[in-house]
């Protein structure tokens, strides 16, 4: 079969699960309709496990149009993919948790009467992120882009009828869409630059490109390709949730866990990360943009990390880890460690989704509680979920052999060869972070499963672990994030995996340098006992013990004497306030007045009424004229304009 | 297919005309005939257009389908007609929102029914008859005759302020082509007393009279788009109109002013529209930024979406404008697509009203709970209004937002705004009528779609996704067309390479 049927096969396999789910979902019951579902996602992860990784590993690079989209002032605008190992590996991983995620859905939304729907849209959501990874053009990323915006808008929003999900879902969108207004601009420069959407075309002219500036203002310009990487940076922050645009992925928890873990954990969130590497060519030709980069991407891995210290609710201290953690990726995108960026992508899809997993599995459990102060004591009773959580904790706190432990330590590595400015701030930061991490990460798993059970007794009496739809997705994704790491690290990093497809100079690269001193992965480990993240992680382990287990009651006489501290990180640095008070109020302020004052006061007002009061006036004297019917004054309009037209024409 | 291609387009016009004023006459006595009269008619007249499409030749610029015959010789007045890439995709949109408005004429019209659908397939022929007149008085009486018909249905079938909003209507409008005709007039004269509109675009005009017929034009057709700030007309005849009406009004209508750039002031007097379009770049991005703002405060339904045509009629200005090949194309685009996203949120609008009789938002609430197919159905609406990729909406704010870029940055900046303004008053609204719990006990008795509204929003449902995912077909139709607009002969607008 052509390589081109079996790649446009995957996307549409998933198309195809999720029109069937929506529109004949209903007729076709529920177990129809995840099996029918389940067997598109299937496919999609055969192909690109089975098919489209080797074939991009073997050097088959495939990058070729499926169908011409349009064709508009001489621009191609096309469908296209360009399947190489970025690509291959970003399918393989979004399929794979993808599939992990709908087994579990069978389990976690059993009974919802939504439950057709809900498959509909995260097969949507596989297929319109499977069309991001694919793409060979800025036209079909962002396609790709805007359609698991759509998805998670519409998952976010998934129970309806709550004020909070509804809420949650439009604040979404338009804070993503504050990043897309960066990201279309970009796009809009590059066509304005390289007169192309195509990536290949792009990268092919960069060199034409360097000098080019972009006039701002008169006698103002700033360098061209600095200003194409900002904004689409913007997009990036806006998708992947970057300091000041994260304020969504909190909120976002209102949605279902399933996809908590799918989308704003392991996959859509990712996008951003994804995008930027994709774009190595071009970042790697602005240190400007690559320094904004670094240091927006280590501020939100240390700053969210601290907000993770103080949430009650279980899924949103997750979701503060995965904001932190996304900033790690993006530091390492702006160190130019573009493949470490990636291998962490990969080793926190498995880890994260494993913990968001196993806390839908406590979550269900305690029949949709969150809080973990009504948790307690849990591994008594659920030992599968229990033991996942530790192995998720134990990644994400980057602890070895675990698979956190070696992306997280690499980016570290990585950012401490930059030069770029903010490098230091940047290194402070990350390494800051590994103590918070785990610090806020145990804080999570002694507070749920250890100390006495703080639920009620009925829902105590009940407690029991999942079915095994929700703990076989946590033994695969467990034992992925235990080798992840270690299997991954050689050929990701430092193996020739990436070649083609990311582009770093050799003089700025860091990963080159770190392969000078890589002796295997025994002995990345060994270097990690005499160097500080190992230490730092488990004195955050141990800060947690003793603040969780050992003196429980530290913790709230903390807040108490730490009083202003406490409320900061409560409120998010008041981010949320900014945005409520300063940028929706400013708007509807703004929207009201240019409404009452604007068009309302002065154009319909002053304008046009005050005309009319004038001609009334003057009017006045022909008042016995006036018969009242709109085609005699129609008449005596056109007798007029006769006269004059008579007059001027005669006078020329 | 020979005779086809010399009777299509007075078929179009004249098939409906004749519907119109059968039923006119007939209705009366037998009423049960009025609608099934009325979907022979529309469906006749888009029958008839179908073939237009198959039979354009794409690649040719000029005017195909051509009639012409003698009308008032002692005015040497033409009965001519044609069609280019620009106007031929208007006329098919006119013969299928014919259909759709038939097909949306429900039980809610019940006070002289015969009279509703007459003027509104007269309505149509006449609209078609703008689009196709080669003639500029032949243009000039269908432009105006076309009003009266919609004067009527505001003002007979309007709500309870219709005579407010009618005769701002008619002022408004009255008085911008008014001007139109001298400017036509005075082009009479210049051609050598000839209202053949393609001898206007030869005519050598010094640059002062050049910039008086434009302004000329720009009243009649600003006041039509409505450009800012000669909007405030739209929304009160928005809010006054039937559903129908206002789907007429939002999807036809509102285009007749941009056609009537593309047709009139950029080819007749290039040089005033280069001289000026810093001014209607201007107009244009007041109208995105501006009205994006005023829209987002709006409780009535029918008014935000009106605003909001207003913001994305902004669009289709700032891509004529710009004077690029690819903003061009985008504005021609996006008038297509405003044509299907505005009907079909309108007749959203109407599905509602009809059932609660009431548009404003705060009457609504958890609308999904009671009409989920519903629901869905505005979801894939607002979120073409909301310009999302996939959608029609999309392609042509895209294509313009590329091509301001080039001309200058802050153009684009200005003009993305939409994405942000555009998603928070469409979404904000969806947030406050479809989600949410049933809190209103009028909202608890709501039922979902019944067929016939299922299939006009089906039909503009799959009109949006297809022409959002395979727009190269509508592209590749009108490319030659704007290809000549911009390089013609001796007329540079866009510059010296194409």
């Amino acid at each position: 079969m052509p390589a081109a049927l079996l790649y446009t096969a995957a996307p549409l396999a998933c198309l195809l699960g999720a029109i069937i789910a929506g529109f004949f979902g209903r007729a076709l019951g529920t177990a129809w309709t995840h099996r029918i579902v389940i067997l598109g996602v299937a496919v999609a992860f055969a192909l690109s496990a089975g098919y489209a990784l080797p074939q991009a590993m073997a050097g088959h690079d495939f990058d070729a149009t499926i169908y011409v989209w349009g064709r508009a002032g001489g621009l191609p605008l096309d469908v296209g993919f360009l399947i190489d190992p970025l690509t291959a590996l970003m399918m393989a991983v979004v399929t794979f948790v993808s599939l992990m995620v709908h087994i579990y859905t069978i389990g976690y939304m059993r009974g919802d009467p939504g439950y057709q729907r809900f498959f509909s849209y995260i097969s949507l959501f596989t297929f319109a992120m499977l069309m991001l990874v694919m793409a060979n053009n800025f036209l079909q990323l962002f396609f790709g882009w805007e359609g698991v915006g759509l998805v998670s808008y519409l998952l976010i929003g998934f129970w309806y009828t709550r004020e909070s999900a509804i809420r949650a879902n439009l604040k979404a969108f338009l804070v993503n869409r504050l990043g897309d207004f960066g990201f279309i601009l970009g796009i809009a420069a590059i066509y304005t630059v390289f007169h192309s959407l195509n990536y290949a075309t792009v990268f092919a002219h960069i060199d034409a490109a360097r000098g080019m500036r972009l006039v701002v203002a008169a006698g103002a310009s700033w360098h061209m390709l600095t200003v194409i990487c900002i904004l689409l940076f913007i997009g990036a922050m806006g998708k992947s949730a970057q300091m000041p645009l994260h304020v969504w992925l909190p909120d976002s928890m209102e949605g279902p866990t399933p996809i908590s873990a799918l989308i704003h954990a392991a996959t859509m969130v990712t996008a951003g990360i994804f995008m930027v590497a994709r774009m190595s060519p071009l970042f790697e030709q602005s240190p400007v943009a690559r320094s904004v980069v670094l240091v927006v991407g280590a501020s939100t891995a240390f700053f969210m990390a601290l907000l993770g210290l103080v949430q009650t609710d279980i899924k949103r201290v997750i979701a503060y880890s995965t904001l932190s953690q996304l900033g790690y990726m993006t530091a390492a995108l702006g160190a130019s460690a573009y493949a470490a960026a990636i291998f962490h992508l990969v080793t926190h899809a498995f880890f994260k989704a494993l913990l968001f997993l196993a806390a839908g599995s406590v979550i269900i459990a305690l029949h949709h509680e969150q809080d973990l102060r009504k948790m307690g004591g849990l591994r008594r009773y659920m030992p599968v979920t229990f033991a996942a959580t530790w192995v998720g904790a134990l990644a994400l706190a980057g602890i070895p052999p675990f698979a956190g432990f070696f992306s997280k330590d690499a980016i570290i590595d990585a950012v401490s060869y930059s030069n770029l400015p903010g490098a230091g701030y940047a290194f402070a930061a990350v390494l800051g972070a590994v103590f918070i991490t785990a610090c806020y990460t145990f804080r999570m798993v002694f507070l749920a499963f250890y100390g006495e059970p703080r639920m009620d007794a009925h829902t105590r009496h009940h407690l029991r672990e999942s079915p095994w739809v929700v703990t076989g997705p946590l033994v695969v994704l467990a034992i992925l994030s235990i080798f992840a790491g270690m299997i991954l690290i050689r050929p990701l990093l430092f193996g020739h995996f990436f070649q083609g497809a990311l582009y770093v100079p050799q003089a700025d690269n860091p990963l080159l340098r770190m392969a000078a001193h890589y002796h295997g992965i025994w002995a990345f480990m060994g270097t990690a006992f005499v160097s500080p993240p190992l230490y730092l992680a488990l004195a955050g382990i141990g800060t947690a013990w003793y603040f969780y287990i050992l003196r429980p009651e530290l913790p709230a006489r903390m807040a108490r004497s730490l009083h202003g501290l406490w409320a900061i990180l409560r409120a998010g640095y008041g981010f949320d306030a900014v945005y409520l008070d300063g940028l929706a109020a400013g708007a509807r302020a703004a929207g009201k007045f240019l409404w009452r004052v604007g068009d309302v006061e002065f154009i319909d007002g002053a304008l046009v009424n005050g005309t009319a009061r004038l001609v009334g006036r003057i009017a006045a004297w022909g008042r016995r004229l006036q018969s009242g019917y709109i085609y005699h004054y129609a008449f005596a309009v056109i007798l007029g304009l006769f006269v004059l037209m008579t007059f001027f024409l005669h006078r020329g | 297919m020979d005779v086809y291609r010399h009777i299509a387009l007075s078929v179009a016009i004249w098939l409906p005309i004749a519907f119109g004023v059968l039923i006119l006459l007939g209705g009366r006595r037998y009423p049960r005939l009025v609608r099934p009269l009325s979907a022979v008619g529309a469906g006749g007249t888009f029958l008839v257009t179908v073939p237009l499409w198959g039979l354009f030749r794409a690649g040719s610029y000029a005017m195909q389908f051509r009639e012409s015959a003698p009308w008032i010789p002692a005015f040497h007045i033409n009965y001519a007609l044609g069609v280019d890439g620009i106007s031929m995709p208007l006329v098919l949109l006119t013969s299928m929102i014919g259909v759709i408005v038939v097909i949306a004429a429900g039980p809610a019209v019940k006070e002289r029914v015969a009279e509703y659908f007459a003027a509104f397939l007269i309505m149509e022929g006449l609209m078609i008859g703008v689009f196709s007149a080669l003639d500029a008085m032949l243009f000039y009486v269908f432009w105006e005759a076309m009003l009266i018909p919609m004067f009527l249905i505001i003002g007979i079938w309007g709500g309870p302020n219709r005579v407010y909003a009618t005769i701002k209507f008619f002022l408004y409008t009255f008085l911008g082509s008014v001007l139109m005709l001298v400017a036509l007039l005075y082009l009479y004269y210049r051609a050598g007393e000839s209202f053949r509109i393609a001898a206007y675009y030869h005519l050598p005009l010094g640059l002062t009279p050049q910039i008086l017929i434009f302004l000329a034009f720009l009243i009649a057709f600003a006041v039509k788009i409505p450009m800012w700030p000669v909007h405030t007309w739209l929304p009160d005849a928005h809010v006054e109109a039937p559903t129908g009406g206002s789907v007429v009004l939002a999807a036809i209508m509102l285009k007749m002013g941009a056609y009537g750039f593309v047709r009139f002031s950029l080819p007749i007097v290039p040089m005033a529209s280069h001289e000026l379009s810093g001014l209607m770049i201007t107009l244009s991005l007041i109208a995105v930024v501006y009205i994006g703002l005023v829209a987002l405060m709006q409780d009535d339904m029918k008014k935000l979406i009106a605003y909001s045509s207003i913001a994305h009629m902004g669009f289709v200005t700032l891509g004529i404008f710009l004077f690029r090949r690819i903003a061009m194309d985008g504005a021609l685009v996006q008038m297509i697509s405003h044509g299907f996203v505005s009907a079909a949120l309108f007749l959203c609008v109407g599905v509602l009203y009809d059932r609660l009789h009431s548009r404003a938002i705060h009457d609504y609430g958890g609308v999904a709970n009671r009409m989920p197919i519903f629901a869905a159905f505005m979801m894939l609406f607002a979120m073409a209004n909301a310009g999302l990729p996939g959608t029609s909406g999309f392609v042509g704010e895209f294509l313009v937002i590329l091509g301001a870029f080039k001309v200058d940055v802050w153009y684009a900046v200005l003009a993305a705004t939409t994405l942000i303004s555009g998603a928070a008053y469409t979404l904000w609204m969806y947030k406050r009528v479809i989600f949410g719990p049933v809190t209103k006990p009028a909202v608890a008795g709501l039922s979902d779609v019944t067929g016939r509204e299922l299939s006009f929003l089906a039909i503009l449902g799959a009109a949006v996704l297809i022409l959002g995912v395979w727009p190269a077909p509508l592209l590749h139709v009108m490319s030659a067309s704007v290809h000549h607009l911009l390089w013609r002969p001796g007329v540079r607008l866009a510059g010296a390479t194409p």
